[in-house]
């Protein structure tokens, strides 16, 4: 196959792709006492794959992106205890709307900056979110946040069941699925096309003609949109919303998600997220310092070694063997 | 008077105390094989910098057809016809030989903001890319990272970006500085069969290449222009062979 | 509690804030590197000076020149084996690295030491109050200011009147140049680095009474570090020491006017600060 033939098939279904929804599937039927975990997963999975539009494939370095998170997660669980709008689709709608014209906000004023400035800007901006939330306990509840939060029937149809999560958990992989379809669209795009050429070399993408900062703003729109999403998912599936879900932790923690599932790859969110929630949830629990200890090395080995993450050694191994296959 | 492509009026540039630009009055024409020269330091790279918006100017003009564009942004330049190669290249380096062509076609086409077709199904973008690649006899490595290429056959690579801007003036900034003469006589090829109503200008510092493909030599030092002339002028001219102490230009 | 009184507090905190994070802004401004990894060497020499007093009975000068030299040793290996392969990366690899570094030293020290805070027990003559004539204040935090103070004239002092200041200063305004300029860069960043951890180190005890001392501090003071470093210009001794000051005082002063919204206003005013001026206080414009 020529590098042309390559290049224009390569946004075709692959047979593998389908793999990781079947394999959701099975689990809601195989683990029927896990998915509440399994919810959380889903629910990282989104926001760690619209981290990837902004940092893996426009090359953004951001610490902030919990702030959309957040914004979205806020937007659900006042909307439900200050004016009983507890539908939860449309709570998915406003969230994305809310977090998305932050997201452009923000991105118009702190993308005309980069390297540490850009770093400390997106910082600031989360904290103050993050403070704002704590101040205004008359809205956000304050540091407690809004707990005891339930919603009504998706589709007016299945209520949310707070035993087992089922409901909740498929609603989610609805949800992930249909935010991924738009995430893949745009990856494969020539607009996802030209992000990565803003990645790689920002000089050289002024010296092409393309309206670098434009692009740059839109993708952090559309990001902030879909983390927005993520965080409204996490408030109406758990029932409660507080400051956990803004600030530095879960910021860097989506973002160890994606490099050591592999960034710029469009399904390095499937595998961080999973792979490393599920061994969080296995290790930190009963050895927390160890468990940091053991993340701290992790990230040292994979910056040092293996930037691509797990897809990425996945990659170079198949282009080892196709290599000695010739 | 308008048959310049581009041109500058007194165009001046300083870095605090250093003057880097100095009273600059330059026009390119249409159509023109323009050569810029000039020992080290004089400056070459800086006009260029002026030229395309990289650098903004202290004072003075540049003009694009008449208009001017002092004040535009590099893209903006771009996609009023200039386009350039850098003296170190500056590729996509993680993308491959095709997808770095790709992007520069579909940014002159105006589809490299589109959302919702896929790139793959831009048969345009990538037969046109094809074409420049096979056109610098890069056909064997459209396929590979740029990381995965030879420093020669990248330069080419940067040609092609610039070629495929479709450009009513070309700036090529040392275009054979590094480049095996395998590569580079690829490279002379491709300048040579430019079609005429580019302009082109081409910085460098091989007397041969310029004496060869230049009607035209302008002789820049210390960021002022000591001469302009046909290449028979400049070879004549006494304080051109001085500053070149003698013996490079003997042609 | 009068103005003056809550001047000296917010200066003595402020000059904390610069001794810890005057390293980070030439290390960051000379290699360009995103270190935020700094504060955990703050910490290392928090424990070493803690640590050597309490166990070994160091008297605290002592303790503090110990923990200078234990933790630049460190970060000498750690530059050499580690850094080092990193200065060429992206920035996001350099994110990850430090982030990780941090993890790993938090988790060392609590591992090693104990989750809980330390607590420095000051030498007799720099306990109590001090009389100035106009002012009776706590001594310790008059040391803390003359100490910071003298810092910054030596440091300054270096950097204009030394030669290897010289290199310094040309390799953070141009790295390119400075190097073809015969300057050994690598071995400059080296010294300069282990300097900057070394100072750090003292940092980290002389502020163990204002700041705290525990596992968690290098990530509860980051933003803090980050927010002087690039307000105050890379590679600036004076940008760093007029943000330290201006962020120690602002933050002393709306802990006690403001206790809910002070922090926000820190973050209000950076954000805004650094928009209309990214290169900080000092900062050159572009610098390579």
């Amino acid at each position: 196959m020529t590098a042309a033939e390559e290049l224009a098939r390569r946004h075709r279904l692959q047979w593998w792709e389908a793999l990781p929804w079947i394999a959701s599937i099975a689990c809601f039927f195989a683990f029927p006492n896990y998915l509440a975990f399994g919810a959380q997963v889903l629910i990282t999975i989104l926001f760690a794959l619209s981290l990837d539009l902004v940092l893996g494939y426009a090359g953004i370095v951001t610490l902030g992106h919990a702030a959309f998170f957040g914004a979205g997660a806020y937007t659900v669980g006042m909307m439900a205890m200050h004016w009983g709008w507890t539908e939860p689709i449309s709570g998915l709608l406003a969230a994305a709307l809310v977090a998305g014209v932050i997201g452009l906000a923000s991105g118009l004023v702190l993308l005309r900056t980069h390297g540490l400035t850009l770093l400390m800007l997106t910082l600031c901006t989360m904290a103050l979110l993050e403070q704002g939330a704590n101040m205004g306990a008359a809205w956000t509840g304050g540091f407690d946040g809004m707990p005891g939060l339930s919603f009504g029937k998706i589709l007016g149809l299945f209520s949310f069941d707070v035993l087992y999560y089922r409901s909740q958990y498929l609603y989610a992989l609805a949800a992930l699925f249909l935010c991924f379809v738009i995430v893949r669209m745009l990856v494969y795009s020539s607009f996802g096309q030209s992000l990565t050429g803003v990645r790689e070399n920002l000089l050289r993408m002024h010296a092409v003609g393309a309206p670098v900062r434009m692009r740059q703003v839109l993708v952090y729109t559309v990001s902030a949109a879909l983390a927005g999403v993520a965080g409204a998912l996490f408030t109406q599936a758990n029932g409660y919303v507080n400051l956990a879900v803004l600030g530095l932790e879960r910021s860097a923690g989506v973002m160890i998600v994606l490099i050591l599932g592999g960034y710029g790859r469009l399904y390095g969110a499937f595998v961080g997220a999973f792979a490393y929630m599920v061994l969080e949830h296995v290790l930190a629990k009963a050895y927390p310092t160890a468990w940091q200890l053991g993340v701290g090395l992790t990230l040292v080995a994979v910056a040092l070694f293996a930037r691509n993450g797990v897809i990425g050694m996945i990659e170079s191994l198949r282009r080892r063997f196709a290599g000695q296959g010739r | 008077m308008s048959t310049a492509i581009i041109e500058t009026k007194d165009l001046c540039k300083n870095f605090g105390a250093i003057e880097v630009a100095r009273e600059v009055n330059f026009r390119l024409e249409r159509g023109a094989r323009h050569a810029l020269i000039g020992p080290n330091g004089a400056g070459k790279t800086t006009f260029v910098n002026l030229l395309t918006g990289l650098l903004l100017p202290s004072r003075g003009s540049v003009l694009l057809e008449g208009e001017d564009v002092t004040a535009l942004a590099q893209a903006k330049r771009v996609k009023r016809g200039i386009a350039r190669t850098f003296q170190i290249n500056q590729l996509f380096r993680g993308l491959t030989v095709l997808e770095n062509v790709c992007i520069a076609v579909s940014e002159r086409l105006g589809v490299g903001g589109s959302m919702l077709r896929p790139a793959g199904k831009r048969a345009d973008v990538i037969e046109e890319a094809s074409r420049l690649i096979e056109m610098l006899q890069l056909g064997g490595d459209a396929g590979r990272r740029i990381t995965e290429l030879p420093y020669g056959r990248q330069r080419l690579v940067e040609i092609a970006i610039a070629l495929g801007l479709n450009p009513r003036a070309l700036l090529l900034d040392e275009p054979a500085a590094g480049t095996p003469s395998a590569e580079s006589h690829i490279l002379l090829d491709a300048i040579a069969t430019l079609p005429r109503d580019i302009a082109v200008l081409i910085i460098e510092h091989d007397m041969d290449l310029v004496f060869r493909f230049a009607e035209r030599i302008t002789v820049l030092v210390s960021g002022a222009i000591l001469a302009e002339g046909t290449p028979a002028q400049i070879a004549a001219n006494h304080e051109v062979r001085a500053v070149y102490l003698g013996n490079a230009l003997d042609v | 509690m009068d103005v003056i009184s809550i001047l000296l507090g917010g200066i003595a905190a402020g000059m904390v804030l610069f001794i810890v994070s005057v390293g980070l802004s030439v290390t960051m401004g000379l290699m360009g590197f995103v270190n935020l990894a700094h504060g955990g060497f703050a910490m290392l020499g928090g424990y070493a000076i803690v640590l050597s007093m309490k166990h070994w009975g160091l008297p605290f000068p002592a303790a503090l020149v110990f923990g200078f030299a234990v933790v630049a040793a460190i970060s000498v290996v750690l530059e050499r084996l580690l850094y080092a392969r990193l200065y060429l990366a992206t920035e996001l690899d350099q994110v990850l690295f430090t982030i990780g570094l941090v993890f790993v030293m938090i988790a060392s020290v609590t591992l090693g030491v104990g989750p809980e805070t330390q607590t420095v027990v000051l030498p007799e003559w720099l306990r109590g109050q001090t009389d100035l004539g106009f002012i009776t204040y706590r001594t310790y935090s008059l040391a803390l200011i003359v100490a910071g103070t003298a810092l910054m004239v030596a440091l300054w002092l270096g950097f204009e009147r030394t030669r290897i200041g010289a290199r310094i200063r040309a390799a953070v305004d141009n790295r390119r140049m400075a190097q073809s300029m015969g300057v050994d860069v690598g071995r400059l960043f080296t010294l300069t680095f282990a300097l900057g951890s070394g100072i750090a180190a003292v940092g980290g005890g002389l502020g163990a009474e204002i700041l705290g001392l525990d596992p968690q501090y290098p990530l509860r003071y980051l933003a803090y570090f980050l927010i002087v470093v690039s307000v105050g210009g890379l590679g600036r001794v004076s940008g760093v020491f007029f943000a330290a000051v201006l962020i120690g005082v602002l933050d002393f002063v709306l802990k006690i006017y403001f206790p809910k919204g002070g922090t926000m206003f820190i973050y209000a005013l950076t954000l805004v600060f650094l928009l209309a001026r990214p290169q900080g206080l000092f900062g050159s414009k572009g610098a390579s």
